[in-house]
């Protein structure tokens, strides 16, 4: 289920659309990655290294690199990379 | 390379407000900041994409970080956004990577203002998706205007647990319950301190009313012992706690909710002042490890100046007052004119904004009980999936400190450098000398300082390189 985005206080731009492992998702130019992840239900990220258990957002800073994508070909902290039109995300699934 | 008198590293309240002053003061004035506007944690803008419609409906700190925004723009400091500064040498040499490349700066005084981390004590299941710090879910409801779920359950410590569940009804979602280690009665110990600010007393009063109206289940006195489900949140188990927060045995009570945000108080960021071979001290009631310091706000190394939360948990008003204080005492050491009746007025100020900031604070901080959270098989080190085990054999074997248990077991030794894991770890390590956070030391701070991609290292040059400050205990 995705996450509601509070409509209140501010007005945001056209949205644009981002690929992620294939599939087309809907996102705000701005926005962080992750928060455009979030609200269409992705929530986990990434497995982790050692136990390959799923992760997501923790800390929404860029601190604790648990919501890494890979971004255009980089690895990146999705909290902390704002969206753009056409960007490809690739979630690290099983990979360290 | 950009040389200039002041680097100011940070720009929420402490360092925007030092850089207004040092600069309008005449000196030559560099402001960083990792995000993408000026107002750190209290004071996030949304994304610059955004338009705010209705400044009413964004809450009352959105005004006065727009006004402090507007203060910095107008101000002669010149401030870079999007730097993660990551490295930085006597001298001083400020290393921050833009768009994946390292830029450098240089000059001969730092005010170190970097705020503040979360702390939180794990239990089983928080490394679930749909599990985040408040501090997360601050920036989510804040500035990215998403909610952090549709039912969630707010948990933890201090006054951000009100704030945080009460904007989450604000937008629209739901409160499972608000889950708070704290009983009234620790509340009312502390009014005398808070009777200080009456305008934050009432807004605290006025989120609980918020909360109470809504019908969302209020715990206080009651720790989360774990957080269920498989690929993700579908409830948590609660139980009251004793006097230290220890749970109480038998005692368990089930809630459903898609997502948990939960948070233990604050730490001041010292990173800097610990790469730098700055002395520190142990004060539990801001927070944990601070820098020592003059009444300029000067640390042990000459030169070196800590302002706001980072110099020792006092909340936004006295983070700013401190900024303004260390941008005019700087300003005043370079031989510029200041008006020294403002200095007088502003220390003033400060004293009260303290007296409350660190009553919060304190209130704030995690018992020794709450460890128990931790059963031995519960994940304490995200990054290395270190156990509780795993750190209760390292104590067996004799680690006493927390870097020796770094070495011993990688706890703290991944991305993240210890800033999600650090706190329980030290915890764990004091429970057994008495309870004395201050004998099992603090992790020494390595560059890079910030997780940075591998690029924005090499091609600028090497490890071997780079002059590294002797590492000091403490
Ligand atoms: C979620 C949350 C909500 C809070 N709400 C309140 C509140 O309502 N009222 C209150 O009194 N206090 C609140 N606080 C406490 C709060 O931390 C402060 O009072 C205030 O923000 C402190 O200001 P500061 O300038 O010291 O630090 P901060 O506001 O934390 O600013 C530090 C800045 O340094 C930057 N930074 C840190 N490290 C680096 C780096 N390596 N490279 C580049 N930039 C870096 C950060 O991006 C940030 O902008 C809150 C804290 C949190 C975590
Ligand atoms: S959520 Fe922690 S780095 Fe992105």
């Amino acid at each position: 289920m995705g996450a509601r985005r509070i409509e209140g206080g501010i007005a945001r731009p056209a949205p644009v659309s981002i690929d992620v492992d294939g599939q087309s998702i809907q996102a705000f130019p701005g926005e962080s990655v992750a928060t455009a992840l979030w609200a269409a239900g992705i929530r986990a990220l990434r497995t982790s290294p050692v136990s390959a258990s799923a992760r997501g957002i923790f800390c929404a800073m860029g601190v604790c690199q648990e919501c890494v994508a890979d971004i255009d070909g980089r690895t990146t902290p999705t909290c902390l990379e704002p969206v753009r039109e056409g960007m490809r995300i690739s979630l690290r699934w099983n990979r360290p | 390379m950009s040389a200039c008198d002041v680097i100011v590293l940070g720009a929420g309240p402490a360092g925007a407000s030092a850089a207004i002053e040092a600069s309008k003061a005449g000196l030559n004035v560099v402001l960083l900041d990792a995000g993408a506007a000026a107002g750190g944690q209290v004071y996030r803008a949304p994304p610059g994409s955004f338009r705010v419609t209705d400044a009413e409906a964004m809450g009352p700190d959105f005004a006065i970080g727009d006004g402090l925004r507007q203060e910095l723009a107008a101000s002669p400091a010149k401030c870079f956004f999007g730097r993660s500064v990551w490295h930085i040498a006597p001298g001083f040499v400020v290393r921050a990577v833009f768009e994946g490349n390292t830029e450098v700066y240089e000059a001969p005084t730092l005010i170190v203002a970097m705020g503040t981390h979360e702390r939180v004590i794990p239990m089983p299941g928080w490394t679930l998706p749909g599990v985040m710090g408040l501090a997360a879910a601050t920036i989510l409801l804040k500035s990215q205007r998403i909610l952090p779920g549709e039912n969630t359950v707010v948990a933890g410590t201090g006054p951000l647990l009100a704030a945080v569940a009460a904007s989450i009804l604000k937008g629209g979602g739901k409160v499972a319950a608000l889950v708070e280690l704290s009983t009234r009665m620790d509340w009312v110990k502390a009014l005398p301190s808070l009777i200080s600010r009456p305008d934050l007393l009432k807004r605290g009063f006025g989120w609980l009313g918020e909360l109470r109206a809504a019908g969302v289940p209020i715990y206080r006195g009651h720790a989360l012992t774990a957080i269920t489900g498989d690929a993700e949140v579908t409830g948590v188990e609660i139980a009251p706690v004793d006097a230290q927060w220890r749970p109480l045995a038998g005692q368990r009570r089930t809630i459903a909710a898609d997502s948990v945000t939960i948070g233990h108080g604050l730490v001041p960021s010292t990173e800097v002042t610990r790469l730098m071979g700055a002395k520190h001290e142990y004060r539990h009631e801001q927070g944990g490890w601070v820098a020592l310091r003059n009444e300029d706000f000067e640390t042990t190394i000459p030169n070196i100046f800590v302002a706001g939360d980072g110099a020792g948990i006092a909340g936004a008003a006295a983070a700013a007052l401190r900024g303004r204080i260390t941008g005019l005492a700087v300003a005043r050491r370079a031989g510029r004119k200041i008006d020294a009746s403002r200095e007088t007025t502003l220390r003033a100020q400060l004293g009260k904004a303290e007296r409350f900031g660190h009553a919060i604070s304190d209130l704030m901080q995690a018992r020794p009980g709450l460890i128990e959270t931790m059963t031995p098989e519960t994940i304490v080190c995200r990054c290395e999936e270190v156990t509780r085990a795993d750190l209760d054999s390292a104590i067996r074997d004799g680690a006493r400190d927390v870097n020796q248990m770094k070495a011993w077991t990688r706890c703290g030794m991944g991305p993240c450098q210890g800033r999600m894991c650090g706190e329980a770890a030290a915890s764990l390590l004091a429970a057994v000398q008495g309870g004395d956070r201050s004998k099992v030391g603090q992790l020494t701070a390595r560059p890079p300082l910030r997780p940075i991609p591998y690029e924005a290292i090499v091609g600028q040059f090497d490890y071997a390189d780079m002059e590294l400050p002797e590492p000091q205990p403490g």
